[in-house]
Formats: structure tokens, C-alpha cells, sequence
């Protein structure tokens, strides 16, 4: 009797402290939800790890309210979010290239922004090679942000409530653009969409399975898409020509190398939530899923570069085509689309 | 004198042994077994000093030096904007625009230890003046006979995440489309350039084959007078930079045929003259 209640005892003084701990963090941070770049099962080891660039609540909301602001750009209209929706994946919706200050039209089609932390290299052209310094390129580009560094740092200095923000999140207040970077890309980084149906079915979670024909689709697609597009990222980070064009306009990845073998060849992009990333293509050429497919159908033109897994096409009826649509998208993560940790606020 | 750690041990050692010898001749009764182990240890200590002297200088006491980056252009001093200079094509052309990074310095000893001064970044710019003398601090204290170091930004860096200091990209020296650093930026003007406004521009950077423009300086300093590290001194090691050698010494250019490059084939030809003649060591004040 006597131990039994010393057992009761400790339980509930076990219970107590327990509780007056995890009262003293909501004391610290009250009814925030700890911001954590998570990992899911059935993916790889990521590239971009943190590791350089400690993921803080602070930090990630400094970088998120950066994406979202539009006094960046030199006439004040034009943000990160404005190419990059989040219903759209943080792709460009309806905009087949990005749509930059002065109503000048880009080059490409604005990608989406989800699992960069797993991307070696960015841009349809993988000329970037970081994911920090990614933003640079639309901060200056003449027909995104048309701004200089100097003047975001000097803007962010001089406007409330940046420096209190700079302050929490980097525990000084002085503004330079590696802490810009830094912010931007913990935001940016945490971006994560690993929960499809798709996902939830290879993980084996209960409830979930394919039907009859997003199955069909998916085993197609294993045998005919997979190569590039491969799995669980859906695309191999490599540059190839899928035979838009006999000759390219877009000199696309040897602007960055130099080759003769890379004219015309772009990176392979993801294909998750490609349900809501229309249009496709580095020009954003084609207005929905089923003008993309049948592209690979009857469209592929034999352009010198052409990859070689695609030379003659790849030969598919309206039934292949459909259940492929229908795999497809299994890859539509709403949970990444409707997370209002991630929307303007 | 001052002398380095791994001298004082060396020393130290010495002293050792030739105590044992003392103890040897007078008391050579008296050794034990400890004490030839420990004559025996001494030289191999020795021997394992002398192998590892090979890599890196330590030292107790440390100092700083400054180099001065002097930019002339075929021995005339540089003035941006007004001055008229010549190639070797014989071609005009007129500055507007010089700076570079020089990196990841390299100082070494006439035994041939070095030491990598950490972290050294410098952005040499024409434009500012008290850029072009730069401030070496915490050197071991020695003498050194020869300098290294990278005429622009290593490998890692031109790939690294945000950076701060010298290599934060709002001094206009990192590609934003193609990640990497400009590692020497000259523009300017020539009557004989086909671009619009008769513009120059040459930004030289890339490090990925066979674009691969990173170069390596060094130069010999001379024995007699060595760069000399001193607790109470301050040496001044003094460069001379010229901004034409871009356009001679492998293949002369011709801004008729090349007047803007930014990283690519053109750069290479650019570096690999640039390689042989950006800088000259011209003296050392100690």
C-alpha cells in the first residue's frame, strides 16, 4: 500500500513537472507552431541541410515576409509571390513567362517552388548553383525585380519593422544580403510537399490506395516517363531535349556551359502538383496536360539535341494517355497547397 | 630571437641529448634502463620534427604585414576615365572600371613550410583607394621567401551559400545567372571596339572545365631580403599590377575582334594572358 502510493506520487509529480515544462516553452513562444523542415520517409537525403543556416521561427517569417513584398521591385509592384503562387504550387498561374515590373514579359516559364532542399542546381538552366543565392537573379533581372542589392538592403534598413526582424531572427539588427539570402532561403527551403496520395500510398498509410486506373497510369508511367522523371522527385536533375522545336529560340543550358551539346536542353522538371502548375514548359507553350501529352504522342521534333529516349516519341492511345493523367494526379499534395503557414499574411 | 614552437622543441631535444652525453662520460655507472630510452626517444624525436616541419608554420608569436597593390598600365600609372593607353595591338582604349579578388594567400619558408593565411578574401578595386592596401594580421613571426596566392575566389566559393564580407554579391562581382564570381572586371572604352559605344568589357570568372579561368600567382622573394614577420615590425610587401597584361602575353587581343566577355572560351584567352603578367613583385619594405 505504502509503495503504491509513493508509485502514485512520483506519477503524479512526473505528471506535474511535465506539464509545468512544456507551460514554460508556451510561456516563450505562445501558440506558435515550431517552424521544422521535415524530411519525408520516402525521400532521399536532402543537399540543402541547414546545417550553415539555423532554422528559426524568426528567420523563417523574416523570409517569408521578404518573399511576399512588393516594395522590393523598382516600382513597387512586382514580388517574389508574384510569379510564385501558392496555389499554383508557387508556380506562375495562366502566365507563360514571369511577368516582371514595367509589364515586361521574362524569358521562361516561372517553376514551381516546393522540395528545393533535394534541387543541385536552379533555373530552367541550372546556371545557379545555390539555393541561397537563387533570389539574386529576379531581385536584378530587368524583367522580374529590376532592383540591386543595395537598394533592398538600404530599403529593409530604413522600413519598420524590418531591423526588430533582422534583430529576432539573427540577434543583431544591421541588414546585409547574406542575412536577405539567409531568411529567404529558410522560407523557401522549408517549402516541402511530400504529402500526395501518391506519397501516402508508397508509405503505405492506411486508407490509401490507387484505383484500377491510376495504377494502369502508374505502371505506365514507370515504363515510359520514369527515366527522366524519376521517382520520388519526380524528375533527374538532368538537362535534356524533348524536341519542342527543330531549332530552339531558347538557347536554354549551354547559356551556362557553353557546349554545342546542351542548345535547347532544359532541366527536367518536377512533375508533383503538376495538376495545378499550368501552363508547361520552359515557355509555358502548352495550356494543359492533355496538349503536354500529346506532345510526346505525335509532337516531338527531331532536333539535334533530342534525347535519345525520346527519339520517334513515345507512342501512347487516349486510354494510356487518360490513365496516365490520372497517376499524375495522385501527385497533387493539397495539404502543401492550403498550409497557411506558407500564404501571405 | 624568436623561433617557432617546433624549433623550441628541436631545442629542447638537442639539450637533452647532449646532457645525456654529459651524464654518460661521468656517470656511466650510473644509467639505467629509462635513461637510454630516453636517449634513444630524443633522435627519433628529432627525426619526427624534421618530417612534420613539412606542412604547417605554428607559432607562439604572431604579427601582420600590409601589400600594396600599385596599378600602372605598361608602366604608366592607371587613371581611370582620362587616360589614353595603348595595347600591344596597338589599339586605344581608356579604363573605366578596374577591380579584382585576390584569395587564399599563401606564404611559405626556405625550408618549405607554409603557412595559409585563413579567410583572406581581397577585393582590390582601382576606384577605392584603401582597397589597394591590404592589412595581414595574425602571421607567425618568421622569415618567408615566397607568396601564393589565387587571382580570384577558389572552387567552394563560387558555389557556396550567401556570403558576407568582400564576397557579399552587392559589390557587383557574382554572376547571379550563373553562379560564380567575377574574379577581374575591367571595362572601358576603345575607338577600335565594334560594341555599342565603343565599349570594353571584360568580366573574367568561371571555374568549371574547360572554362576553368582560376589562376594562380606566385613569386620568389628574394633570400637576402625575406618578408620578415616581426613582433616590432611591420613590412610592407609592394605589388605592381598591370591592367594591360589582359590583353597580351599568350594571345594578343584585339578589341576589333574581342571586346566583351563574360566567363566562356573568350575569358580563358583573357586569364591565361592575365596569368603571366597582372602582377609583378616589386619590392619589400621590412
Amino acid at each position: 500500500m505504502w509503495r503504491k502510493s509513493i508509485v502514485f506520487a512520483m506519477l503524479f509529480l512526473s505528471i506535474a513537472l511535465m506539464y509545468a515544462c512544456s507551460k514554460n516553452e508556451d510561456d516563450i513562444i505562445p501558440e506558435e507552431k515550431k517552424i521544422i523542415f521535415s524530411i519525408p520517409s520516402n525521400f532521399p537525403a536532402p543537399g540543402y541541410n541547414f546545417e550553415e543556416n539555423q532554422l528559426t521561427n524568426a528567420g523563417f517569417a523574416l523570409g517569408k515576409k521578404i518573399f511576399y513584398d512588393a516594395r522590393l521591385s523598382a516600382d513597387k509592384s512586382i514580388s517574389c509571390g508574384s510569379c510564385h503562387q501558392q496555389f499554383a504550387a508557387f508556380a506562375n498561374l495562366d502566365h507563360k513567362v514571369s511577368h516582371g515590373v514595367d509589364n515586361c514579359q521574362g524569358k521562361r516559364n516561372a517553376p514551381p517552388l516546393f522540395n528545393l532542399a533535394w534541387q543541385k542546381a536552379f533555373f530552367w538552366d541550372g546556371g545557379v548553383k545555390n539555393l541561397e543565392t537563387s533570389p539574386l537573379n529576379a531581385f536584378t533581372d530587368a524583367c522580374e525585380m529590376k532592383t540591386d542589392l543595395e537598394t533592398v538592403v538600404s530599403f529593409l534598413q530604413n522600413t519598420q519593422p524590418y531591423p526588430e526582424l533582422f534583430k529576432k531572427a539573427f540577434g543583431s539588427g544591421d541588414i546585409n544580403s547574406q542575412k536577405v539570402l539567409k531568411s529567404i532561403a529558410q522560407f523557401v527551403g522549408v517549402l516541402v510537399s511530400g504529402n500526395s496520395k501518391y506519397d501516402k500510398i508508397m508509405r503505405k498509410e492506411k486508407g490509401f490506395t490507387f484505383t484500377s486506373t491510376e495504377l494502369a497510369g502508374y505502371n505506365l508511367f514507370k515504363e515510359k516517363c520514369s527515366s527522366c522523371h524519376a521517382e520520388p522527385l519526380f524528375t533527374d536533375f538532368s538537362y535534356r531535349s524533348n524536341g519542342l522545336d527543330l531549332v530552339s529560340l531558347d538557347e536554354g543550358r549551354s547559356h551556362i556551359t557553353g557546349a554545342a551539346a546542351d542548345f535547347g536542353t532544359f532541366r527536367v522538371p518536377t512533375l508533383r502538383n503538376i495538376e495545378y502548375t499550368s501552363p508547361y514548359m520552359h515557355d509555358g507553350r502548352f495550356y494543359n496536360l492533355d496538349e503536354a501529352l500529346e506532345h510526346y504522342n505525335s509532337g516531338v521534333k527531331n532536333s539535334p539535341n533530342l534525347d535519345k529516349s525520346l527519339k520517334g516519341g513515345i507512342m501512347l492511345n487516349d486510354t494510356e494517355k487518360d490513365q496516365i493523367k490520372s497517376f499524375l494526379k495522385t501527385l497533387t499534395d493539397n495539404e502543401f497547397i492550403k498550409n497557411t503557414l506558407y500564404s501571405e499574411s | 630571437m624568436l623561433v617557432s614552437a617546433k624549433t623550441l622543441e628541436i631545442l629542447h631535444c638537442i639539450q637533452n641529448d647532449s646532457n645525456y652525453l654529459i651524464t654518460y662520460s661521468s656517470f656511466q655507472k650510473k644509467m639505467k634502463l629509462h635513461q637510454y630510452l630516453l636517449a634513444l626517444l630524443c633522435p627519433i624525436m628529432l627525426l619526427s620534427s624534421c618530417k612534420k616541419s613539412g606542412d604547417e608554420i605554428t607559432a607562439n608569436t604572431k604579427s601582420s604585414f600590409t601589400i600594396e597593390f600599385e596599378h600602372q598600365v605598361n608602366g604608366a600609372a592607371l587613371a581611370l576615365n582620362i587616360t589614353n593607353y595603348k595595347n600591344a595591338k596597338g589599339e586605344d582604349f581608356k579604363i573605366n572600371i578596374f577591380k579584382y579578388y585576390v584569395s587564399n594567400i599563401k606564404l611559405s619558408k626556405a625550408d618549405g613550410t607554409t603557412y595559409l593565411i585563413p579567410e583572406s578574401y581581397f577585393l582590390i578595386d582601382e576606384s577605392k583607394s584603401p582597397s589597394k592596401l591590404v592589412t595581414i594580421s595574425d602571421v607567425p613571426t618568421g622569415d618567408y621567401t615566397r607568396i601564393e596566392y589565387t587571382i580570384g575566389v577558389d572552387y567552394a566559393r563560387n558555389f557556396a551559400g550567401a556570403q558576407t564580407g568582400v564576397l557579399d554579391p552587392i559589390y557587383g562581382m557574382f554572376w547571379t545567372w550563373n553562379s560564380g564570381y567575377i574574379f577581374v572586371k575591367l571595362e572601358g572604352t576603345s575607338p577600335q571596339s565594334t560594341a555599342a559605344n565603343n565599349a570594353i568589357t571584360f568580366h573574367i570568372g568561371g571555374v568549371i572545365d574547360p572554362n576553368n579561368t582560376l589562376k594562380t600567382f606566385s613569386a620568389e622573394i628574394n633570400a637576402a631580403n625575406p618578408l620578415r614577420i616581426r613582433t616590432d615590425a611591420k613590412p610592407n610587401m609592394h605589388f605592381i599590377v598591370n591592367a594591360a597584361s589582359l590583353f597580351t602575353g599568350v594571345s594578343d587581343v584585339s578589341f576589333a575582334t574581342l571586346n566583351y566577355t563574360m566567363g566562356g572560351a573568350n575569358s580563358v584567352i583573357v586569364a591565361n594572358n592575365y596569368a603571366k603578367g597582372l602582377f609583378r613583385l616589386d619590392h619589400i619594405h621590412n
